[in-house]
């Protein structure tokens, strides 16, 4: 099995923030949190593009780099998790990750900084699946139940893909040939790397 | 006699002091395996319907099945729209 992915169209994402919502509400995300959200560059020009944002699961991922306490961990679907009983909180993953992917509640009186929070892929922690444990610190495990993360099922326009990269690349593929432009992916290049030459779409920028 | 005591307390002493010297270890605690996604979920009210869990050839199938899903494209007969010209 190819490695699990997302990739956010442009071409299509209406900036209905379903899929923030969706997350959310899966997930009983604590408030001030965002493990999802939609990003728009040009607001209010005409040609705006948004962008559903959240954890990419990188390939290489710099969160894993430079955890202190090395609390990050990688499933043999690619999906980059984190243990809370060892986060610290500490925030370097936060500035080290390129899409703000980390989140830190606010915990106390004070406003301490509580554990790390991110997109688990809604593949839940190392706590056994679908356990009353899991479900608490890192939300539902949608992939043992076999389905797909909650935003990218429930993406209205079908703007936010996820799952198996190799359909989602597919799929992306026939979209860009049909409408001949698009091949340019925000995101994807820095997450996954760079496309190995001869396997790009060929499709021209309109 | 009574120098043999002192000298066994000295020992004992000295032993006690170097074992504060000794050094825990650091290595890291966190749980670096998960229960495999295949494995299915204790939440069976949940499951998808159609798939149970343990088979890990099963899982992939169906979890490319679902994400083939989110082509419209298969849902029509009509075949994608060519680009305008």
């Amino acid at each position: 099995m190819a490695r699990m992915k997302f990739i956010c169209d442009t071409e299509r994402c209406i900036e209905c923030n379903g899929c923030v919502t969706a997350c959310k509400a899966e997930h009983d995300v604590p408030w001030g949190v965002n493990r999802r959200r939609v990003v728009t560059l040009n607001d209010g020009v005409p040609g705006e593009r948004s962008i559903s944002v959240a954890c990419m699961h990188c390939s290489d991922a710099p969160c894993m780099a430079v955890c202190p306490v090395d609390c990050f961990y990688r499933t043999e679907e690619g999906v980059v998790l984190h243990d809370k009983d060892t986060c610290i909180g500490c925030g370097y993953c936060s500035y080290a990750c390129p899409f703000g992917a980390p989140q830190f509640p606010s915990n106390g009186t004070f406003g301490l900084r509580g554990k790390m929070d991110k997109c688990t892929f809604c593949a839940g922690g190392p706590e056994a699946n679908g356990s009353a444990a899991e479900n608490e610190k890192y939300g539902r495990n949608r992939l043992a139940e076999g389905k797909l993360p909650s935003c990218a099922e429930m993406c209205s326009t079908k703007a936010l893909l996820g799952g198996d990269g190799g359909v989602v690349a597919d799929i992306f593929r026939t979209r860009v040939l049909a409408r001949g432009k698009g091949s340019e992916v925000w995101g994807w290049g820095t997450a996954y790397g760079k496309p190995v030459a001869g396997n790009a779409p060929k499709a021209t920028k309109s | 006699m009574s120098r043999a005591v002192c000298n066994g307390l000295m020992a004992g002493l000295a032993a006690m002091a170097l074992a504060g010297c000794g050094e825990k270890p650091q290595t890291t605690t966190a749980r670096k395996s998960d229960t495999q996604a295949w494995q299915g979920t204790a939440h069976l009210a949940r499951a998808d319907t159609g798939w149970a869990g343990g088979d890990r050839e099963k899982w992939v199938l169906h979890m490319q099945s679902r994400a083939n899903n989110q082509n419209e494209y298969t849902r029509t007969s009509l075949p994608p729209r060519a680009p305008a010209p």
